[in-house]
């Protein structure tokens, strides 16, 4: 069975349908980028898979490891393994960046049955992650993503993902206000996250990511809906074409 | 710097410069006696013909009022004023009833003329703004009546309304602002001599902008106009007013009250600019504006706009509120305020959030010059069934010259956790940086300080109807005029 | 007009007869204007919000003995020399630090002349009714001057505490007096606690000379029962700098009520502060900034709690003189409603008469943000300790604003004492 497996979804903000029956199957080890125009969804998808408040499922089931995820809270989903790197990461003033990582490995502990980890084991794990993602030391002691740039907040995603990790995780937009050398460092990172146990799911509007962090299968989701599945040549086909043939075909 | 010191010294000089609507037409009037008692509203009444509830209704206020003080907690300062000392009713002597445009006194038709109002219909392009006239007391004309009539719009004066359409007057005359609301709202009741009435019926979108022009002619006379505004389910007006008042050595008292009522899904849009005479550079004269104006969003999204450019006055007094009842209703207040020479301004808004999901912004730009005193004064209160209720309020004051003040005193008082509310207010003066900046791009002084006040301004002033911007611009202009040019 | 509840406060105060002559002018003056005050209504606008009556209804008695008092816990750790107030009465003093001199104002027949010319000079009696009646009728407090010059590492810590008794309501009305020298550095903290109901109606007046620089903080964790009426007033000269924080847990009606003169030039003045509110408590704060020359800045941020019932207020202003150019002034209260029926009244306001100025408010009502906390949740933090995160990180904005470490450390204690005892998830102390 694979790792995700997302069956008939449909969820709808504020009574307003926007995921309209999405199937999608990933198994453990692989990526998946989903690639659309603005407005088909992706977002939606993204939140509706982390579990955020406000976007209500109608129809449809979405299973981890054969967990049903519907079925949890936001905070229960990430202890199960679920990971999303955020196109706006928050900002949480008067939270210290290590006292969030700290938290968030504790909660997973506490549910494991574990004892909290050892403060200074934990710092020096974070340190050496941090090094290689670019985060400094004065970032994880300031308040967590306040004062960030853009590039900053992003690696800080990647830092938290590197800690956390997850077995599924849903990258949402990552490239977004990203210069190129910025893209490198985060996708250097994401790409040594990747392991035979993780599945992967890349949002993106641009084709742009994807020489970066080569996903293995490519969709496109307009409307709603999935509506064409292939492999990296469909990305270099909506570089040239856009999303035209899409955004007319169902409209 | 130099550039400040100019700046100041030319608004100084405004001060000389004469109020451009203060001539006085000449023209016979029928006074009541001076003063006031239950025999000048029974006087009132009567010339109105006016059936008995109402005048109950005035004695009512009027014995309410007796036991009532003035009010002092605004920020403004000014001799006792002497009730028995006015008149509380004047009107152009004229045959009884008016069957057309035409038969209105020439002398008043080139008065509005002289103020740029045009009452005559063939004289400008059609359908743009229907105009009530009101000349000290009483509504002397009412424009494109037919045409409205059309579309099942009222628009007329509030006597002719109390005649015609009883029952829409007595339902909600008073049930936004009651008539003993406070002491000027109080003595209105007891005594307003006219003013405008609309309703807009069910799902009607008025085909052009109202507009009300307010004129103080005569003298020692106290202008009490009323409002009554009721927009049906799913109607849209919008509404302007404009005020002026010759020049004169003593203070006039205008004490009106506005209510509003939008039903669901009704929208009114309430636009005002003021320019009654601000009195001279030593604060001679001028009107004393003390003016209850509040909207009731009854309906679900309902929604009311106040838009005010306030620039003349001795004394502003006024705090246009909404009462946002309806689930989802809008509340909105945009304000410019401006005070030069020996102006005082105490002006700002009520926020009352009573439905769920209600909302509400407040932006407020005051401006002061000369020996001003300016105060925006603001409640914004969310009551415990007020789920999700939301404020925005953004309050800037601009202060020109180092002997004005400017001054800010939010309430904000909140029962409900998951509403939200924001205050922000700023208080700055015109930065040597921006003058330079625009002045090493050729601007002169008295255009960079106008440029820089009008961008100050900008966020209220695009609220404003297209034919209103245009008039308030150029008297923010002469408001400051000699800095902005 | 003199109320029964003024006089009921007034009982005991001491004849205008005893004690010397400048202290029984300033007495005699301070027992009229409280006399011809009353205590304020809801209709006096600086009161507007804290409705006084079950204050009124009291029958308050003198306060009997005295008792040992103990650091709270939050405090124990730090390193400073201590005095104490039990019920009005000075009970212990350690040895102060070197350029420290304390003098006790319990009648001060022979006291040095710094107390005789400043007190009751700086807290104002006439506008004050509550200032008025703890001029007229204070029994004891303590009078501290730093020497000019001198630099005093280790923060002097005043425990007020009051001991109701059985049956009735102890007023006490301790007074503190500071005088700070040119030059001279000194931290004052000050903790409120008790047990059992009663009034302390306390009075602490600050001079704050050129150069000068005074950390002032205040912990008031009262008992449940009780009502806590405090006035600070501070005039500081020149170049001085004056670094105050106070955090209000404590109490059933409690103001807490600050006002400055800022008389001289490049004066910091930093007013900061946290009320964390639960059950039925009203919290009152009020600052008043006189900002009465050029050159000064002021920085001001409140953050407020407030669960189940509580009744926040605050009142916030900033008067800038026209002389007071190049002033500037911050303010900003936020307060945070984590329950249905927790209310807040927000009053922060402006008077400015100079032009070339810098100066913002800004007041915020709201719940904690939803983004927030899904964000936290989406790393696998539970809801609840979630909220208990983000309110602790909320009161820790305004703690960071004390410049002094140990301080510091000392309330964010205090705070994190207070999450875990009415906040469900708030993990035990821990910062980074």
């Amino acid at each position: 069975m694979a790792l995700l497996e997302i069956e008939n979804l449909h969820a709808e903000i504020d009574g307003k349908p926007i995921l309209k029956g999405i199937d999608l199957s990933i198994e453990a080890g692989q990526v998946h980028a989903i690639m659309g125009p603005n407005g088909s969804g992706k977002s939606t998808l993204s939140y509706v898979l982390a579990g955020r408040d406000g976007y209500e499922v109608t129809e449809g089931s979405i299973r981890l490891d054969g967990q049903d995820l519907l079925e949890m809270e936001a905070d229960e989903r990430a202890v199960a393994g679920v990971f999303l790197a955020m196109q706006y990461p928050v900002e949480l003033p008067g939270v210290t960046g290590m006292t969030f990582l700290r938290e968030a490995v504790n909660a997973r502990r506490k549910a494991a049955g574990e004892d909290e980890i050892d403060a200074m084991g934990f710092l020096k794990m974070v340190r050496a992650k941090a090094k290689t993602l670019g985060v400094t030391d004065e970032m994880l002691k300031r308040a967590v993503n306040v004062g960030f740039s853009g590039g900053e907040k992003k690696r800080n995603e990647i830092l938290q993902m590197a800690v956390l990790e997850p077995k599924f995780c849903v990258l949402d937009e990552t490239d977004s206000g990203l210069d190129i050398d910025a893209l490198k460092v985060v996708s250097e990172g994401v790409n040594a996250l990747r392991s035979a146990g993780r599945s992967m799911l890349v949002i993106t509007h641009y084709q742009r990511l994807l020489n970066h962090i080569e996903p293995d299968v490519i969709h496109v989701l307009a409307h709603g809906r999935i509506q064409k599945t292939g492999g990296k040549e469909l990305a270099l086909e909506l570089e040239q074409n856009g999303y035209a043939d899409y955004v007319e075909a169902a409209a | 710097m130099a550039a400040t010191a100019d700046t100041v010294r030319q608004v100084e000089e405004v001060t000389g410069r004469a109020y451009k609507h203060g001539f006085v037409t000449d023209i016979d009037m029928e006074m009541a006696p001076k003063g006031l008692d239950e025999t000048t509203i029974r006087f009132i009444s009567a010339k109105k013909e006016e059936p008995e509830w109402l005048l109950e209704w005035r004695l009512k206020a009027f014995r309410q009022w007796q036991q009532m003080k003035e009010p002092d907690w605004a920020k403004v300062g000014y001799p006792a004023i002497d009730y028995q000392d006015l008149y509380y009713y004047a009107a152009p002597k004229q045959k009884p009833k008016l069957n057309s445009l035409d038969e209105v006194d020439p002398e008043l038709l080139a008065t509005y003329e002289k103020l740029g109002i045009p009452l005559k219909e063939q004289e400008i392009l059609a359908g743009v703004v229907a105009v009530d006239a009101v000349f000290d007391s009483v509504s002397v004309a009412t424009t494109y009546k037919k045409e409205l009539e059309k579309h099942g719009v009222i628009f007329c004066s509030i006597s002719e309304a109390v005649h015609d359409y009883p029952d829409l007057v007595r339902r909600y005359l008073g049930s936004v602002v009651p008539a003993a609301d406070n002491f000027f709202a109080c003595l209105n009741s007891a005594v307003f001599t006219d003013g405008s009435f609309v309703y807009i019926p069910k799902g009607v979108r008025c085909p052009m902008e109202l507009s009300t022009y307010f004129r103080i002619n005569a003298e020692n006379t106290g202008q009490f106009e009323r409002t009554l505004i009721v927009a049906d389910e799913g109607s849209y007006v919008s509404y302007l007013e404009g005020c002026t008042a010759p020049q004169r050595d003593e203070n006039q008292l205008h004490a009106a009250v506005v209510e509003l009522v939008a039903m669901d899904d009704a929208e009114i849009k309430y636009s005002t600019v003021q320019n009654w005479y601000p009195g001279d550079e030593n604060g001679k004269g001028g009107i004393y504006n003390f003016v209850t104006k509040r909207g009731a969003c009854r309906g679900r999204r309902s929604k009311i706009s106040w838009t005010q450019v306030e620039t003349g006055s001795a004394i502003t007094w006024k705090y246009p509120s909404c009462i946002l009842q309806g689930d989802d209703s809008v509340g909105e207040f945009y304000s410019v305020a401006i005070t030069n020479n020996a102006q005082q301004a105490d002006t700002g808004t009520k926020m009352i959030h009573l439905g769920k999901n209600t909302r509400s912004t407040i932006i407020s730009k005051g401006i002061s010059a000369g020996r001003a005193d300016n105060t925006y004064r603001g409640l914004v209160r969310v009551g415990k069934r007020a789920e999700g209720a939301r404020n925005f309020t953004q309050c800037d004051s601009l202060l020109i010259g180092d002997k004005c003040g400017a001054h800010t005193v939010p309430y904000i008082e909140s029962k409900n956790p998951s509403a939200r509310i924001e205050h922000e207010a700023t208080t700055s003066k015109i930065s040597e940086d921006q003058l330079f900046y625009c002045m090493s791009r050729g601007l002169s002084t008295e255009d960079a300080v106008g440029l820089i006040v009008n961008g100050f301004c900008k966020e209220v002033m695009k609220e404003l109807p297209m034919e209103f911007a245009v008039e308030a611009q150029k008297l923010i202009g002469i408001s400051l005029e000699g800095s902005v040019g | 007009m003199s109320d029964k509840a003024t006089l009921a406060l007034l009982t005991g105060a001491p004849s205008s007869g005893d004690g010397p002559q400048w202290l029984a002018t300033v007495r005699r003056t301070a027992v009229e204007h409280a006399e011809r005050a009353g205590l304020p209504g809801v209709r006096t606008e600086a009161w507007k919000f804290t409705n006084l009556n079950a204050l009124k209804a009291l029958e308050p008695v003198a306060p009997r003995g005295t008792a040992e008092i103990a650091r709270p816990a939050s405090f124990g750790g730090l390193d400073a020399a201590e005095l104490h107030l039990s019920n009005g009465t000075l009970t212990r003093a350690d040895a102060l630090p070197h350029g420290v001199e304390m003098v006790s104002l319990a009648g001060p027949d022979d006291a040095p002349g710094w107390v005789a010319e400043t007190l009751g000079r700086i807290a104002d009696t006439d506008q004050h009714p509550f200032t008025a009646i703890n001029t007229g009728a204070f029994a004891g407090g303590v009078a501290l001057r730093i020497a000019r010059g001198a630099t005093v590492e280790r923060p002097i810590l005043l425990l007020v505490d009051t001991q109701g008794v059985e049956g009735a309501a102890v007023a006490t009305h301790p007074r503190v007096l500071v005088v700070v020298e040119d030059g001279a550095m000194a931290d004052l903290v000050e903790v409120h606690t008790g047990s059992g109901a009663y009034v302390n109606n306390a009075v602490t007046e600050l001079v704050i000379g050129k150069d000068a620089r005074l950390g002032h903080y205040k912990l008031q964790a009262e008992s449940g029962e009780a009502f806590h009426i405090a006035m600070t007033a501070a005039l500081c000269a020149d170049s001085s700098t004056y670094d105050n924080f106070a955090l209000s847990t404590g109490g059933r009606l409690a103001r807490n009520e600050i006002r400055a003169t800022l008389d001289g030039r490049h004066i910091e003045y930093r007013i900061n502060g946290g009320y964390l509110a639960c059950g039925d408590q009203h919290m009152d704060t009020a600052t008043f900034i006189d900002h009465a020359k050029p050159d000064c800045a002021s920085h001001e941020l409140y953050k407020g709690v407030l669960a189940d019932r509580a009744h926040g207020v605050f009142q916030g202003k900033i008067l800038v003189r026209p002389d007071a150019q190049k002033t500037d002034g911050y303010q900003m209260n936020r307060a945070l409603l984590l329950s249905r029926e927790a209310e807040i009244n927000s009053k922060p306001e402006l008077e400015i008469y100079a032009d070339d100025v810098k100066c913002s408010h800004g007041a915020t009502v709201g719940e904690l943000e939803d983004d927030q906390l899904f964000y936290l949740m989406a790393r696998g933090i539970s809801k609840e300790r979630a909220r208990a995160m983000l309110v602790a990180a909320y009161v820790d904005e305004a703690i960071d604003h004390i410049q002094r470490e140990p301080i510091r450390d000392a309330f964010r204690a205090a705070a994190a004492d207070w999450m875990q005892r009415h906040i469900a998830g708030a993990p035990a102390e821990g910062g980074v």
